[in-house]
């Protein structure tokens, strides 16, 4: 009932969860995994870097319309159901072409890229997002549906034979168990389509000669097709057609797959199109294995090397990189705003290429930036926020602005994002924080986190008597920095490490925390570390307050650190610097064995969160999917 | 929030219209007592629970001046002042206004009425400034409202329904499409009808609440009360009148004893009433099915802020496996979030312990406790049913 119930108590909440995990669920027959949330199809960091360059022979030919070809309607059939999980191979240009708001693949248009076979369950959202994609993209009726996507498919695959070849073949041979295993509802709705198209196109002889030229491109895959076609059409008479649009409906639900680091074939072929040459690691965790996870500090000299010949990245661009890629820029904020100041310098030197629409081509190289970000350093989640509003902002532009006024509007559009979402709200949860801060308190906080700094400096200049224990944790030691910088204000501060968190615990009052992101189900995704420390001062009694900007919410959910993580350099953990006698480790990196795991993040269950402080008042955990709900569409979308 | 309210409950069902409670003349507090209660500056004691006691409490004037004489020579030196201060209090609110008309005045007069309760008072002596206003146009008026609610809420800074109360009425009544009603008269006459209708539903919130909550009393239940509300009284009345058989335990509510009024007013009904002292609590509870209370404020974490006592009893019950209910109206929901006990404005209020207590002894005297989400299982309220996370839903829907 009330997630906040009594049952849910102390040691509930992780008993529930992992019997929940525990349960062997039949995964293949259900499409839509729980931890990918309707909203997956934002930008996550564990996101399959989308291809860097959109194929620009692709991306014209897209919105020319195809007209409905009658002999070409089986063929079309055959990438989309021959490459069931792969749908984005072809089809899906025109899904990012038109769905601005799906940054979950926000390039994938490149016909030659390679289309993995996926497993079962993630080739349902797969195709099925492909489905909506064509019903987004025009808006002609029901029965003109299909024929865009598929039309354009086997153009694509044409045009791409060359390139693909054997990758397709590859794939036909891959995904033919799998194809059986497509739902028979899904192929018929399709064929379905495709019949009634073709019943609408009759005596349209133009497209012919187009579809054909790609069936004969097409030629090896399409035998077992053209049979299978008529065999499940006829099925389909007798089945209604009613429940198509729910089928539909089901569909548009479905996120697309996210990638998974431990799919050997998805990963070779990601990567032989990513700007940064990563090294995988070699002894890699069991469990994180669907993560990144690279050897590190191989990437940077190289990357500099190259600088000249990486013109498709705007230079602020590839500045902000390296700055991730290095940690010179860290913290979810401070990463946020550089992202999007890099991005305002690269709209300000954007001109539209000829022939070309802005925000279409400026869509596709803003995801290409966003790639090449991805490539550094997996995106935050409020980063994928920030994105998906620069997105939504470019495809709001109105055709009839001009390119200087466009350019202008988003350039101001970003700016204002960054001072009402960022600083602003701030301020605002400064200013709410500072009431839960009494004279005498002792407070304590993890890590460094920019609002909870505010909020400290800003309580002491009003004058209020507190004191502040500053709990830090290895490798980063970003705890330093804010106590130097609280101390430097004349703030009297405890310095400890995390392993003290108990020790202090008593004689603290409040533990203020931030946040990387808060997700819909109360969960705190933040700093590894700040959920043992919370779970102390629930243990304790304390009361936990997260600080957290509300354009870090995320409609996701997720209830362990396993699914969704980051993975850092497992050296700086193993070595000490500057501590000789201790780094017994150094010449085990290579063991087989030894299997170092730096995780990034953790994520807070909501049961140990007294209250989250954001730009709208101070919520308890429950209701951030209401904050969700009420502000993300208005924001995004209005 | 108030167009969803469950008052669709009420047609559906045979008026079985409850005369108000006659109180036998014992009880009743005299009106002089009342008057100083109304007068008195609520600095050093809580108004709210003065008028509670007043109301509710079987103690009656004398026991508030000998409360308010003994506070006065040891424990707080400045209730002297206070007093003095109290005398002229009113005054320069009224004369400040330069208006025959001051709310707070005409709040004091709703406020006499027991069965009103205090932010429905507040509600009705706004709707008044309203209709008696001379502004000209519709900011004035808005203006004029304004201050109005912010000298009623500061006239009383511990009553959470009165706060509560002002707020949502200047929501509901500003964020209106009468603004955009081009005649300033049509438009303010809008809003009085706004205002009334507000009133109304906040008066009827009682019987809602009373009908939602028949379903979860079963026959051959026992209830724990604690405290005297108005709310529960009409909960228990509906049930005994709808011929439910249950038993009732109430708490005798030290120190004003509100347990004893209520224990009083059920005999009335006929229903079995057992009287506990409020440190039997845990004693009896194995033989409780649930627990009923009252709410002084439903905070944005679904908690409540009641009388003192409320929390243990939460405790106990929690620690029992016994669900606790709470009854409220939604106008009690009020923008707060405490952290802990001591994260509210103290409301204190005189405590009677029968014998004089040294002056070295510290005496606590705070007259309201809360209560966390966690303890608490349902709130019935008159928007429904509710989880306490609920409460905060329907806070952030209706201020942000």
């Amino acid at each position: 009932m009330d997630p906040r119930r009594p049952p849910r108590t102390v040691i509930d909440p992780k008993v529930r969860q992992v019997g929940f995990f525990a349960a062997p669920e039949p995964i293949a027959s259900s499409p839509p995994v729980s931890d990918i949330s309707p909203s997956g199809n934002s930008l996550s960091p564990v996101m399959i870097p989308p291809p860097r360059h959109s194929s620009d022979a692709a991306r014209p030919v897209l919105f020319s319309p195809v007209p409905p070809a009658s002999p070409g309607r089986r063929d079309s059939l055959a990438p989309s159901d021959l490459f069931p999980a792969s749908s984005p191979t072809a089809s899906s240009p025109c899904a990012d072409a038109e769905c601005a708001f799906s940054p979950g693949r926000p390039l994938r248009s490149n016909s030659v890229r390679p289309a993995a076979a996926v497993t079962m369950s993630s080739s349902l959202p797969g195709r099925g997002f492909d489905l909506t994609a064509a019903v987004t993209a025009s808006s002609v009726p029901a029965t003109g549906l299909m024929k865009i996507p598929s039309g354009f498919s086997v153009k694509n695959a044409g045009k791409a034979r060359n390139a693909s070849v054997e990758v397709e073949n590859e794939q036909g041979s891959n995904s033919k168990p799998l194809k059986e295993k497509t739902t028979k509802a899904e192929r018929r709705a399709i064929q379905e389509a495709q019949r009634a198209a073709k019943a609408a196109a009759k005596g349209e002889g133009k497209a012919a000669s187009v579809v054909s030229a790609a069936a004969s491109a097409s030629v090896n895959v399409k035998p077992h097709k053209a049979t299978k076609a008529p065999t499940v059409a006829a099925s389909e008479k007798k089945g209604g057609g009613g429940e198509r649009p729910v089928e539909k409906e089901r569909k548009k639900e479905v996120p697309p797959p996210r990638m998974q680091y431990d799919d050997t074939s998805r990963v070779e072929k990601a990567k032989r199109r990513s700007v940064v040459k990563q090294t995988e690691a070699r002894n890699r965790v069991e469990l994180f294995r669907h993560l990144p996870q690279y050897e590190h500090g191989t990437q940077l000299p190289d990357l500099e090397s190259r600088f000249f010949q990486l013109d498709p990245v705007h230079p602020a661009v590839y500045k902000v990189g390296l700055q991730y890629l290095t940690g010179d820029i860290s913290g979810g904020n401070a990463r946020c705003v550089a992202m999007l100041q890099a991005f305002q310098e690269a709209i300000k030197d954007y001109s539209t290429p000829p022939e070309k629409n802005l925000s279409r081509d400026l869509t596709a190289k803003m995801s290409s930036y966003v790639s090449f970000l991805i490539e550094c350093r997996p995106l935050s989640i409020s980063m994928g926020n920030a994105f998906r509003f620069l997105k939504s902002r470019i495809a709001k532009l109105p055709l009839t602005l001009l390119e200087s006024e466009a350019k202008a509007s988003l350039q101001s559009d970003i700016e204002q994002f960054i001072t009402e979402k960022i600083i602003l709200a701030d301020k605002v949860i400064v200013r709410h924080a500072v009431t839960k801060i009494r004279d005498g308190d002792v407070l304590l906080t993890y890590g460094s986190s920019t609002a909870v700094e505010m909020l400290l400096l800003h309580a002491h200049e009003l004058g209020k008597q507190f004191r502040v224990v500053v709990v830090d944790s290895r490798p980063k030691l970003e705890g330093q920095r804010l106590l130097r910088r609280l101390v430097g204000k004349g703030i009297s501060c405890t310095y400890t490490h995390i392993n003290a968190t108990s020790y202090i615990m008593h004689e603290v009052t409040r533990v203020f925390l931030g946040a990387s992101s808060v997700l819909s189900n109360g969960a705190v995704y933040s700093r590894v570390g700040t959920a043992s420390v919370a779970m102390v001062a629930h243990a304790f009694r304390v009361p936990v307050l997260v600080c957290c900007e509300a354009y870090k919410f995320h409609e996701r959910v997720q209830l362990d650190s396993i699914c969704s993580n980051e993975l850092g350099d497992p050296d700086v953990i193993s070595k000490v610097p500057g501590m000789e006698e201790i780094n017994c480790l150094n010449n085990q990196a290579n063991c087989g064995n030894l299997q170092p795991l730096n995780l990034i993040y953790d994520a807070l269950p909501s049961d140990y969160v007294s209250m989250i402080i954001t730009d709208y008042g101070m919520v308890p955990p429950t209701s951030v999917p209401v904050i969700v709900r009420e502000y993300r569409r208005e924001q995004l979308w209005m | 929030m108030w167009w969803r309210s469950a008052s669709f409950i009420l047609d559906n069902r045979p008026q079985n219209d409850v005369a108000p409670p006659s109180r036998p003349d014992s009880l009743t507090l005299s009106p002089p007592t009342m008057a100083d209660a109304a007068l008195q500056s609520p600095n050093a004691n809580s108004a709210y629970y003065q008028t509670r006691a007043a109301h509710h409490g079987v103690v009656t004037s004398d026991w508030l001046a000998q409360a308010q004489a003994a506070a006065a020579v040891g424990r707080n030196p400045d209730d002297q002042g206070s007093v003095v201060a109290a005398e002229a209090e009113p005054k320069p609110a009224a004369s400040e206004s330069g208006k025959p008309f001051s709310v707070i005045v005409e709040f004091n007069n709703w406020r006499k009425q027991p069965d009103l309760a205090e932010a429905v008072a507040a509600i009705r002596a706004l709707a008044s400034v309203i209709r008696s206003s001379e502004a000209t146009t519709m900011m004035e008026l808005e203006i004029e409202l304004k201050k109005a609610s912010d000298s009623l809420k500061s006239w009383d800074t511990t009553s959470i329904s009165l706060t509560a109360g002002c707020d949502l009425f200047m929501r509901y009544v500003t964020r209106t499409s009468a603004l955009e009603y081009e005649d300033f008269h049509s438009a303010k006459s809008r809003l009085i009808e706004r205002a009334e209708k507000f009133g109304e539903i906040s008066t009827k919130a009682r019987r809602i609440i009373a009908v939602l909550s028949q379903d979860f009393i079963f026959d051959g239940c026992t209830i724990l009360v604690h405290g005297f509300s108005r709310v529960v009284l009409e909960v228990l009345k509906t049930a005994a009148q709808s011929k439910k058989l249950f038993r009732v335990f109430c708490t005798e509510g030290r120190p004003d004893r509100t347990g004893l009024r209520l224990s009083n007013e059920l005999a009335k009904l006929d229903v079995p009433v057992k009287l506990l002292i409020d440190s039997a609590v845990a004693y009896t509870m194995d033989e409780v099915d649930m627990v009923f209370v009252g709410a002084d404020g439903v905070v944005e974490s679904g908690g409540i802020i009641n009388m003192m006592g409320t929390y243990q009893i939460a405790l106990v019950a929690h620690s029992m496996n016994k669900p606790v209910y709470v009854a409220a109206e939604s106008y009690k929901f009020a923008r707060l979030y405490p952290l802990d006990q001591k994260d509210m404005a103290p409301a204190l209020r005189p405590i009677d312990f029968g014998v004089p207590i040294p002056s070295k002894v510290e005496v606590e005297r705070s007259a309201r406790d809360y209560t966390p989400p966690q303890y608490l299982t349902l709130l019935f309220t008159d928007l429904g049913v509710l989880t306490p996370s609920v409460v905060s839903d329907e806070l952030i829907q209706l201020y942000l």
